[in-house]
């Protein structure tokens, strides 16, 4: 379907990521947007709730992040979509309803703009360190998805496209942007509603007395109900049977974690979204993502007047990883380079699917500030040899 | 007699509860209470949090949500700003509501959001094996406090009426009569209400304080009750130890979810 006109600002504007991420939800169709303060990720909220109540939507401040991302998962049973935003610290305490949302199956999108860690770290300066927290934070086995915008019309458009997964896969969805993003601002250009693609919820048109809250219908992915529409279902975060009754045995989890795990995992094609450069007869391949995708871009230039042969692949999704196309890539090239603002994370993604079919090379960089290319292109060169 | 099946998952039966518990009765004082408000079940969402009435949930025919510990109520919250038409109930226990989750009872007072919570006060952590709870009364033994608690309690009620509910009233699995008409007002009224339950467990708790059987337990909580209106006659010495039972908090306050609709409306010029 298209996007209800009354959320989209269409136009040119000069936005910073922040504002445009808020925009994107509001084109997305968002109607609900739970939040607790924290640097450098407030503007989101702040820009949403100066518009929604003419959009007609709600906006809560709630007393802390759990409450938050608690508040979310209730309004998207009572069939809103809806969002929350917060920094590394937020992002920590949301990790139990993370889970939760996860387990009931909760579309919903979370915003985390990084700063730099850990604790409290550098409130408004830019890291790069949530990456492996969004993938593996909360507690148990799930997947989950998760995009990195590399600049202000980024935010805007790829907010929308969290929406888009997280009611398709019926998944939280985790927007990773960075400080230098959310705080840069751009050029952002709004289309017209009729020209953005929204993924309405999945709700089933089974009647109430056939309908099974967790049983799927051939994709791994359940249908949804809104609370009050009939249907009276319970859902909890234990684990559960296609009723979603608590059945506490080794089988019921093994059948209900792997296809929570699978409905990711197996869709991962459909999921990902990469940009490619010159990947083709590469030698060397730098892979990044974010602020650090565009930071490289001066390194992967001057390699090339260099004559190295240099391919780019900037990830806009993180996770699921691109596994497939790094282990096709890895039987070609000799290494791949990442450079990312941490000591060592999506990079360990990246090693593990070269699997010694070709070398990695990290370019690590604490928080704070952004890489300087020269210290990327010298790692390019270092690849190459 | 009453139709309580009408209200049930049959199929989800037996109860987790066991034998002496007195969540069995707060159920059915809620859902008499629920009746007599002519509540059709599609209308009530039931959220949760995490212990042994929370499992209450499960056994109910309305639209219900199992949570996490201690956040049902901020749960409820988003149910309740989505869903305005909605009876939104939560039912939560004193661990969950006043530990765990004590930060979210006391702000979804301060907002007088239009929830209803039914806390079921045992003062003890039963599912877990008995522990300390932040309501186990000075010296009495837990198994986190082998050898008695010495910390204070919290007045649940209390701390409700101190952050703004609109009603708060404390009853006891005893009177179950009384705490019919205590959970219809509370769901009647618009704003945020609670319902703070005194019900025994003599698994977790009575066993280990040697307070007999669950039927002990309530004839206990019998003697130990006092009305609102004798204990406003009564040192502190002589409540000591005593159960102050009734309605705390009765009053016509500004609603959050109705405030917000206000303002929404008041922005759009209708």
């Amino acid at each position: 379907m298209k996007a209800d006109p009354k959320g989209v600002l269409t136009g040119e504007h000069y936005l910073d990521g922040d504002h445009a991420c808020a925009e994107g939800a509001l084109a997305a169709g968002c109607r609900f947007f739970a939040g607790y303060p924290i640097t450098p990720s407030t503007e989101v909220a702040e820009r949403y709730v100066s518009r929604i109540p003419m959009v007609g939507g709600i906006f809560i401040q709630m007393e802390d992040e759990l409450a938050s991302m608690a508040a979310l998962v209730g309004a998207a049973w009572g069939g809103k979509k809806s969002m929350t935003v917060t920094s590394g610290p937020g992002f920590s305490l949301m990790m139990e309803n993370i889970g939760l949302a996860a387990m009931m199956e909760t579309p919903c999108v979370v915003v985390n703009v990084q700063r730099g860690g850990p604790s409290t770290g550098l409130p408004t300066m830019v890291g790069q360190q949530d990456m492996m927290q969004a993938r593996w934070g909360s507690h148990g086995d799930y997947q989950i998805i998760a995009l990195s915008p590399a600049s202000p019309q980024e935010a805007f458009d790829y907010t929308i496209k969290c929406f888009n997964l997280a009611e398709k896969y019926r998944v939280p969805v985790l927007f990773m942007m960075d400080e230098c993003v959310g705080h840069m601002t751009e050029k952002v250009v709004i289309p017209k509603p009729d020209e953005i693609e929204i993924t309405p919820r999945r709700l089933t048109k089974l009647a109430p007395e056939k309908y099974l809250p967790y049983k799927t219908n051939g994709d791994l992915v359940p249908e949804m109900i809104v609370a009050g529409t009939g249907y009276k279902i319970h859902s909890t975060g234990l684990t559960h049977d296609e009723r979603g009754y608590p059945v506490m045995s080794p089988g019921t989890q093994d059948q209900l974690v792997k296809r929570l795990c699978d409905k990711i995992k197996l869709n991962a094609d459909d999921i990902i979204e990469i940009e490619e450069d010159q990947t083709e007869g590469a030698e060397v391949i730098v892979m990044a993502y974010g602020i650090t995708s565009r930071v490289t871009l001066p390194a992967v230039f001057k390699a090339r007047k260099k004559g190295i042969k240099v391919g780019y692949i900037k990830m806009i999704t993180a996770w699921p990883f691109p596994e497939k196309r790094v282990r096709e890539l890895a039987k070609k090239v000799k290494a791949f380079v990442m450079p990312e603002i941490n000591l060592g994370q999506m990079v360990l993604e990246v090693e593990r699917c070269a699997a010694g079919q070709a070398k990695t090379y990290h370019v690590p960089h604490a928080g704070g500030w952004v890489h300087d290319p020269e210290d990327i292109y010298q790692v390019i060169e270092e690849a190459v040899k | 007699m009453f139709d309580y099946d009408k209200y049930l998952r049959l199929n989800k039966l037996p109860l987790i509860w066991c034998a002496g518990c007195g969540d069995g009765i707060v159920l059915k004082s809620m859902l008499r209470a629920i009746d007599r408000i002519g509540l059709s079940k599609d209308e009530i969402c039931m959220v949760s949090g995490i212990g042994c009435s929370s499992r209450l949930t499960g056994y109910v025919d309305f639209n219900t949500l199992h949570t996490t510990h201690g956040r049902a109520i901020a749960f409820a919250t988003g149910v309740k700003m989505v869903k305005p038409e909605m009876t939104v109930i939560v039912v939560t226990g004193d661990g969950d509501a006043t530990a765990i989750g004590g930060n979210h009872y006391i702000h979804a007072a301060r907002r007088n959001i239009d929830i209803t919570v039914i806390l079921f006060n045992n003062n003890i952590y039963g599912m877990t094996g008995g522990q300390l709870s932040p309501t186990t009364p000075f010296g009495f033994k837990a198994s986190t406090a082998p050898f008695g608690s010495v910390e204070n309690t919290f007045n649940i009620s209390g701390l409700a009426e101190a952050a703004g509910a609109s009603f708060v009233g404390r009853g006891t699995v005893y009177d179950a009569i009384k705490l019919d008409r205590m959970i219809e007002k509370a769901i009647r009224k618009k704003g945020f209400s609670v319902v703070e339950v005194m019900t025994p467990c003599p698994t977790a708790f009575g066993r280990r304080n040697r307070l007999g059987s669950g039927a002990d337990m309530i004839k206990q909580l019998k003697e130990d009750s006092v009305s609102i209106e004798k204990a406003s006659s009564m040192t502190a010495e002589e409540l000591n130890g005593k159960v102050v039972t009734g309605i705390f908090v009765d009053k016509e306050l500004p609603e959050y979810t109705a405030n917000y609709q206000k303002l929404i409306e008041q922005l759009q010029g209708r």
